[in-house]
């Protein structure tokens, strides 16, 4: 299989909340490429968004929320992984329809924030991964036992042969992850949603999770959409970023760039705002005053005319970002940001060539 | 799944989103210092169901307050020559096409021959215009102030105004219906008030005290759940003597209501103390020494008032409801008091309903006052529950 | 799971026991005693009194010793013999007056529990899916009305206009032809035509009171996040609701087994009375009036302690139906 391949193209996509209170513009005008056997990290602070788009992927949008533009194209690698692809417009398809049905859980799965509430108190650990099993792939339910268990090892569950009986309550919040990963890995999809699945677990079952998923992305060779706020973990999983803010993607290029050499002012905002050991204790210079962004995200029914980033911009032109919305730039191939400061030093540059 | 709930639960702070008041911000200062019960106030100001119902409520007990005024007869009054009268009708329009302001027929009361019922042809003649502020039979407003004041009414008693009939006995229904709201729906008031006592002191005790304390109530209330209301309350209220003066009955049925009503609240407020005891807020008044009582009046009660607001309105329905069955057993309390179940006990077979329907009519107050009380306690439970904006 | 069974069942027995106290106080509450003012009715009216009888009476039941004397005597004979005394109004003992009455309440209340059932679990269901839609208000509204409106009121407006408006006299459980015969198809079939209405008024209530239920605990768990995690997993929509919200939903409503039955039981008693049913209720009534005092005895004591039995059987149907209760869990609960 190629290596770069294209495996999933979001193109402009809008998802729209209309509630009583006014229309929420969760995801607004947002671009994504997803590689085949790549890690795609998507951070930006809650609200931006980047959850939505995951959702609106799997058409799992709940109303009153709609996707109202924009479509998402998945390059469907076909069964005999002879490099051909089938394409299809996952915007286009009915919801509840067999089609999306069949990609759900099959080819695209989904890794949810909170282990402990991603599973039903009242039924198995067994019964819930089976059922996914069975549902996908026609085996019978002796078989599908069999791979439930495999899967449980290959997650590294302690007696997975005793835990598939067990409910969920009754193991560590640690283990219900690896639980709930093993159910979304259980039919071998091409590319896996992890929509922070590390926040609610500690810092030790963190690192293991995290380690995991990178074993297991090498065994099944499957891509990872990696949904986070946390840049620490994009550094550790990704090797491509994309950063949201208010509905839309701001920048974006490779890992290694998002770190030396941030172009946005937002970027910058959330890089210069992590905590440094090697700064402040290595170094053991005077303590440095953690920088912040100043200001909030905005309620999420306005909508801000210009550039959203502009009131809480140190970098903001006048006249211009409040005015005009920045288009996409590539100041380079691989690297797009939109903002106005670069806008006089690449002119619109080329579309990405994949 | 975080980035989508978010929307709706409002900012979280997250690395680089450090929260700097800025000064758009303001115009929500005032929500932020709202005190609990201005912000539960406000909430429930914006449940328009139970504003409804808050406003019918208040003019029901307000009939009840002023029955005296508010009702053109004396209940207990017998017109003689209109027993059994079906409602009057209103017109605005005479035989001749006129308009004129609101009035009443006169009527000619006559007997079936067959049944010897007495039926009542209108007397388009005769023309009783409806007038506010009439003087009419004599009462002592709250047994305290004479007076023959009504609200309105004919003025004039050839031709008295029964805007729902009258009984068997030509008594004017509305009225009677006026008189019981005073019992129908204090009884529930009372009761409640009785069950508050009883379960804030029970439930308290055993949830402070906890161990045998709490294990005895425990038990009493498992057993008073486990006897089923209405057979209870019907065996109770048998016990009570029939010559017994009106308002001992009235006081011992209400008691018999509150008898199973205080258990659910002893419950709810068992269950807080318990919780609430393991509050670090009660755990560090306890370490700055203050005395038990202390801590449960000025710590612990403020934390479950609301819950006790919305059980007490909850609970009422169920006490009207109560006092209705009952009386309508004529079990309860029995003429001369008046009560919606009381007027019910007049409508038990079908003959009667077939010939005089409106005495149903206190089914449509008790129906009202009990779906008031429903809305009511349903607004407020929303709005005290601090969790959902 | 059977230590559990166990533990509850003892707990019961005290509680059973102090129901029989209780009920005990009740019908003594009124001043004087059945028997006394019975005879002096007989007196006055001048029937011979059988001097033999009464005494066979004051002795069996304790009547001229203490209270607890007299509770011993009643309680001993139900326990060891199941008799719950005799019925003076009556005139024969009470366990001949009420086992059939029972059993008709009995059935009633079964029917109007299998009607609000059937009825309640799919509309709630329905009504929190479809959340504010018009059927959503609909049925809210509706289950408004269902819980102001109480059984014997609701059958008063029937009766009133059955009678009225299509000339039926409705109540009673047999038409009068009826009345006397012996069992046949027919008569099971006219008893059936009697029964409908008071099943319909009493499954009223408990539906309304049911579906609000259903709503709010399905609303609650349709929120939680392993119902998206289940569509994410490709399951189809009704696959999803049924395995997942609703599976979790229906315990409240499944362990409502217990007690519900006999809150039909004892709540179909006015609803009895209005519609002159010869069931439980119209003599319950009638014995708490004349102070039939073994008689409205037995019925309390049998209520309660159905109703205890009722709770049990709802914790541990609850328990089998909920590992968490089973695992004595409390998360999420």
């Amino acid at each position: 299989m190629p290596e770069n391949q294209v495996l999933v193209e979001i193109k402009d996509l809008h998802t729209y909340f209309f509630l009583a209170e006014g229309v929420v513009r969760a995801v607004d005008g947002v671009d994504l490429v997803i590689k085949r056997r790549q890690t795609l990290g998507v951070v930006g602070e809650s609200g931006c968004g980047k959850s939505i788009t995951s959702l609106s992927l799997l058409r799992l949008i709940p109303p009153p929320g709609r996707i109202t533009q924009g479509e998402i194209l998945y390059y469907k690698p076909s069964a005999g992984d002879n490099g051909s692809v089938d394409v299809i417009n996952i915007t286009a398809l009915n919801p509840n329809g067999r089609e999306i049905r069949d990609i759900r859980g099959n080819q695209i799965s989904m890794v949810f924030q909170e282990p402990m509430t991603a599973m039903s108190p009242v039924r198995t650990v067994g019964q819930q991964i089976i059922e996914a099993i069975m549902l996908h792939q026609k085996v019978n339910k002796a078989e599908a036992r069999k791979r439930a268990i495999e899967m449980l090892a290959r997650v590294k569950m302690p007696k997975p042969e005793r835990t598939i009986d067990d409910y969920p309550f009754q193991l560590s919040g640690g283990m219900r992850q690896r639980a709930v990963i093993a159910m979304a890995l259980s039919c071998h999809p091409h590319l896996l949603i992890a929509d922070e699945p590390t926040t609610a677990l500690d810092v030790t079952t963190e690192a293991q999770i995290l380690d995991l998923m990178r074993s297991l992305q090498n065994e099944l060779g499957m891509a990872i959409m990696y949904i986070t706020h946390n840049l620490g973990v994009v550094a550790e999983m990704a090797e491509e970023v994309a950063v949201m803010y208010l509905g839309k993607v701001v920048e974006q290029t490779d890992v290694k760039t998002i770190f030396l050499e941030p172009l946005h002012p937002y970027t910058q905002g959330l890089l210069s705002s992590i905590p440094r050991l090697d700064e402040s204790i290595m170094r053991g210079e005077k303590r440095r005053r953690l920088q912040m962004i100043k200001g909030m995200v905005p309620d999420p029914y306005t909508r801000l005319k210009g550039c959203p980033f502009h009131p809480r911009c140190p970098k903001v032109i006048g006249d211009v970002c409040d005015q005009v919305e920045p288009a996409s730039i590539w100041v380079r191939p691989g690297h797009m940001v939109r903002c106005h400061l670069y806008a006089e030093a690449v002119k619109s540059g080329p579309a990405p060539s994949h | 799944m975080s980035g989508f709930l978010s929307i709706f639960k409002g900012k979280q702070q997250e690395p680089g989103a450090e929260v700097q008041a800025p000064s758009a911000q303001t115009k929500d200062e005032r929500f932020y210092r709202a005190g609990q019960w201005q912000l539960v106030w406000w909430k429930f100001r914006r449940h328009r169901l139970a504003n409804f119902a808050m406003i019918v409520l208040g003019i029901l007990y307000f009939i009840a307050a002023f029955a005296e005024f508010v009702s053109p007869y004396d209940p207990l009054h017998r017109f003689k020559d209109f027993s059994a009268k079906p409602p009057s009708v209103i017109y605005i329009r005479d035989t001749e096409g006129r308009l004129r302001l609101p009035f009443v027929y006169g009527a000619i009361r006559a007997r079936d021959p067959v049944t010897m019922r007495p039926v009542y042809k209108e007397d388009t003649t005769r023309i009783y215009p409806i007038k506010l502020f009439v003087r009419g039979d004599e009462y002592k407003f709250w047994g305290l102030f004479p007076s023959d004041l009504h609200l309105f009414g004919t003025g004039d008693p050839q031709m008295p105004l029964f805007i729902l009939g009258s009984d068997h006995l030509g008594r004017d229904v509305l009225s009677r219906i006026f008189y019981g709201a005073r019992i129908s729906l204090t009884v529930g008031l009372i009761g409640v008030f009785l069950s508050f006592i009883l379960g804030l002191v029970l439930g308290g005790l055993a949830g402070y005290f906890g161990g045998l304390v709490d294990e005895a109530v425990m038990r009493i209330i498992d057993v008073l759940v486990s006897l089923p209301a209405i057979p209870l309350w019907m065996a109770l209220a048998a016990a009570l003597p029939q010559d017994w003066p009106q308002l001992r009955t009235y006081f011992y049925v209400t008691i018999i209501l509150s008898i199973l009503g205080w258990t659910s609240l002893a419950r709810v407020v068992r269950g807080k103390m318990l919780s609430l005891r393991e509050e670090d807020y009660v755990m560090s008044a306890k370490l700055d020494g203050e005395s038990e009582w202390q801590i449960i009046a000025r710590y612990m009660l403020p934390g479950f008032t609301s819950y006790i607001i919305v059980s007490l309105t909850m609970a009422i329905p169920g006490m009207i409801l109560g006092e209705t069955a009952l009386s309508f057993l004529g079990i309860g309390l029995h003429p001369p008091t008046i009560s919606w179940g009381v007027m019910l006990q007049d409508a038990q077979n079908v003959q009667t309903i077939a010939q005089l329907p409106w005495l149903l009519t206190p089914v449509v107050f008790v129906i009202t006052a009990v779906l008031m009380f429903n809305f009511l306690g349903d607004g407020l439970r929303d709005a005290a529950d601090p969790y959902v904006t | 799971m059977l230590s559990y069974i166990i533990g509850r069942l003892l707990r019961m027995i005290p509680q059973v026991f102090l129901i029989s106290i209780l009920a005990f106080i009740i019908v003594q509450l009124p001043p004087g005693d059945y028997l006394t003012e019975h005879l002096n009715r007989l007196r006055q009216s001048g029937a011979s009194i059988d001097q033999a009888e009464v005494e066979r009476f004051t002795k069996m039941y304790g009547l001229d010793q203490p209270m607890h004397i007299q509770y011993l005597k009643w309680i001993t004979n139900i326990v060891t013999r199941g008799s719950f005394g005799y019925s003076f109004e009556w005139q024969k003992p009470v366990n001949e007056v009420i086992v059939g009455r029972i059993g008709t309440t009995f059935v009633i209340a079964f029917l109007s529990f299998v009607v609000c059932w059937s009825l309640a679990i799919p509309i709630g269901i329905y009504v929190a899916v479809r959340q504010y839609s018009l059927a959503d208000y609909f049925f809210t509204f509706l289950g408004f009305i269902g819980l102001a409106t109480p059984g014997f009121l609701l059958a008063l407006v029937i009766m009133y206009v059955a009678y009225t408006y299509f000339g039926i006299r409705v109540g009673g459980l047999f038409s009068p032809e009826f009345e006397t015969q012996p069992w046949s198809w027919a008569k099971f079939v006219d008893l059936l035509s009697h029964l409908w209405l008071p099943v319909l008024i009493l499954a009223i209530g408990g539906t309304a009171n049911l579906i609000r239920t259903m709503r709010a605990t399905m609303l609650d768990e349709l929120r939680k996040q392993y119902v998206m995690v289940a569509r994410a997993k490709g399951l189809s929509e009704f696959a999803v609701l049924l395995r997942y919200p609703v599976r979790i939903a229906i315990n409240p409503i499944l362990s409502t087994f217990g007690w519900l039955l006999v809150w039909f039981f004892s709540g179909g008693m006015v609803v009895e009375i209005v519609l002159n049913l010869n069931t439980a209720g119209p003599v319950l009534w009638r014995s708490l009036m004349r102070q039939d005092m073994y008689m409205a005895g037995a019925y309390i004591v049998i209520i309660g302690t159905l109703t205890a039995l009722g709770s049990l059987i709802s914790d541990i149907l609850l328990a089998i139906v909920d590992p968490r209760i089973r695992f004595g869990s409390m998360e999420g609960l």
